[in-house]
């Protein structure tokens, strides 16, 4: 008991320093005058773009490996929502190789805070809040389209899916920018990842070949992501043979993805090697 | 007590070269290579060094920014880089080129986040701004965003954003780089004030030897990673027999030239009317080539000039580690 309220203290207080970094950054940017209103509006706009393809690529073809029109619409809404949440959270440590080859992550690590806390809250975008909001409303959209009759188990999966897709979406942003701490050149390689998942999960596994197949779906786990919860809650049975129960595995899958990914950040903090001076 | 123990320090990079088409060449290249130094609670200790030597990458070992090759090191009983966050509370850092500060909003907010950040009770974050607005004369530029302060602003606002948390350890590398002239005058005189109290332990890197002479009792020597010299600037100058100039203006040349052991003409002008006088560490004192001189000819006046630092220092730059027999 003293433990937990020890360490739900700690955790508050780490929150409280967070919530003063973000409002910092806030503004920080206020301080440009650029439209927080037209920035949201943008950022809605990528949200948009994922409906269109599927709209588009459904006036084409009636199915889609097999999948109607609302059975992949859940799944691009997921995909959707799940990157939304992890781009607005942690879509900015991408910008680590940046301070890595300036060195000024050295300011960062004098701090008594995590450095990936920190990272996340100096460059956080709040215009990415439109498109976190478009993302969770097309999630709704999509289960009252496909007409998915969820008792509570199903309910709470589609609550918790995209949550833990942030967190598989998070831990990959995490992972490959940690990447700079050994090769600072890495240029855009983070993203050909983190975006490359992004327009994978939006559509069923089955469509890819056996190469992308393994390295996304499987090797990265982004099959975790919409796929696979999709179709627990669609109550589809995977064509590629899966066992039914996998979507509801997600959440654990998330936090050993996170987990893998702390370990590689940790590895790389060691590994910094700063510049001159 | 013990604030800074580091025993056979040791940092290499990895340097990778082109050597071929495709091939690259990849060389081990030590910046430090094996220091020892302990250094003693309200002990103020200057590092210098030739670019290069090693200093940054030291002062980065011991904040928790850089993880050593090898060694040992604890710095306020922690190991630096896994206890990072502990480290973190207990020092102060200025690093002349990566800011602590908040570099789009004003001042103040950056020291008000600070205390956030540092989790230091409202009272106590208070006073110690209060005593740094006082001291370094912030109250004019406060309110100014941090990207539009001058260089010396600055530099007094990251002094303030080190020591809100009252660090048992403050380091600085190269704090006075760039300066104008006040405003060294401003650090120098607040970090004197501020190493006279004997709380706050003082390491700092600097080019400017001038920052040395007024504030470090202690003085570190690096070269290619090594330490060449540990200890005071008198000693520094007795092991390199700094010499000491006297200046003497005469009404008349003197009529014969003046033997005195450890004395030598260094030069002579105006016609022999002045003339400046070497002095060989103890074996001669100003006062007695005074009164030898006086003894013989008129003196109009007389000027004493201590060694100069720089000098000693390039000499000491010149010679590889070992080198020196004094």
């Amino acid at each position: 008991m003293a433990s937990a309220g020890w360490s739900s203290t700690v955790a508050s207080s780490r929150l409280g320093v967070y919530v003063h970094l973000l409002s910092a950054q806030v503004r920080s940017q206020a301080q440009y005058g650029t439209s927080f209103a037209i920035d949201v509006v943008g950022s809605i706009a990528f949200g948009l773009l994922d409906v269109v393809t599927v709209v588009v690529l459904f006036r084409v073809s009636p199915t889609l490996a097999g999948f109607t029109f609302p059975e992949v619409f859940l799944m691009t809404a997921l995909a959707s929502s799940a990157f939304a949440i992890a781009d607005l959270l942690v879509g900015n440590v991408e910008r680590l190789r940046f301070y890595v080859r300036t060195g000024l992550l050295d300011a960062v690590l004098v701090r008594p805070l995590g450095a990936l806390l920190q990272l996340a809250a100096m460059d956080v975008a709040p215009r990415r809040v439109g498109r976190v909001a478009f993302g969770i409303a097309m999630v709704a959209l999509a289960a009252v389209q496909a007409r998915l009759a969820l008792g509570p188990a199903g309910l709470a999966l589609l609550a918790i899916a995209p949550v833990a897709g942030a967190v598989i979406f998070a831990a990959v942003f995490v992972a490959s920018a940690s990447v700079a701490f050994w090769w600072v050149e890495s240029g855009e390689m983070a993203n050909a990842v983190t975006y490359g998942g992004h327009d994978f999960a939006a559509y069923p596994v089955s469509i890819y070949g056996a190469l992308m197949r393994r390295a996304f779906a499987y090797g990265l786990g982004f099959a975790f992501v919409s796929y696979y919860p999709a179709l627990a809650l669609l109550g589809r049975a995977d064509p590629l043979g899966a066992p039914a129960a996998l979507g509801y595995c997600s959440p654990l899958f998330a936090v050993a993805a996170a987990a893998l990914a702390g370990l590689v950040w940790r590895t790389g903090v060691r590994h910094y090697r700063s510049t001159g001076s | 007590m013990t604030v800074i123990e580091a025993a056979g320090l040791r940092k290499e990079f990895v340097v990778r070269t082109r050597s071929g088409w495709l091939r690259r060449r990849t060389r081990m290249v030590g910046a430090v290579n094996g220091i020892d130094l302990r250094v003693e609670r309200g002990e103020t200790l200057g590092y210098i060094g030739p670019n290069g030597a090693g200093k940054s990458t030291t002062l980065k070992m011991m904040t928790g920014v850089l993880f050593p090759s090898a060694g040992r090191l604890r710095v306020c009983g922690f190991e630096p880089v896994p206890q990072r966050i502990q480290l973190a509370r207990r020092i102060g850092v200025v690093f002349g080129q990566r800011s602590q500060l908040w570099w789009d909003l004003p001042l103040g907010d950056s020291f008000a986040l600070l205390r956030h950040v540092y989790g230091v009770p409202a009272g106590d974050h208070a006073e110690r701004l209060a005593r740094c607005r006082r001291l370094l004369d912030l109250d004019a530029f406060l309110d100014a965003p941090v990207r539009q302060l001058s260089l010396g602003q600055r530099m007094r606002g990251e002094l303030t954003a080190a020591l809100l948390h009252s660090p048992e350890v403050l380091f600085l590398d190269e704090p006075t780089i760039g300066l104008d002239v006040l405003s060294k005058q401003a650090v120098r005189t607040f970090l004197t004030s501020l190493g006279a109290t004997g709380d706050t332990t003082l390491v700092l890197t600097t080019h400017d030897l001038a920052d040395i002479e007024r504030l470090c009792r202690r003085l570190v020597v690096v070269d290619h990673g090594r330490i060449v010299h540990d200890g005071s600037l008198e000693d520094l100058h007795a092991r390199y027999r700094s010499r000491r100039r006297v200046v003497v203006e005469l009404d008349e040349p003197l009529p014969a030239p003046l033997a005195l052991p450890g004395v030598s003409v260094e030069s002579v002008q105006a016609d022999g009317r002045r003339i400046t006088y070497a002095l060989d560490g103890d074996a001669a004192t100003a006062g007695e080539l005074v009164t030898r001189l006086g003894a013989i000819a008129a003196l109009r006046d007389i000027s004493v000039l201590e060694p100069d630092i720089e000098d000693v220092v390039a000499r000491l730059y010149t010679d590889r580690p070992g080198a020196p027999s004094a």
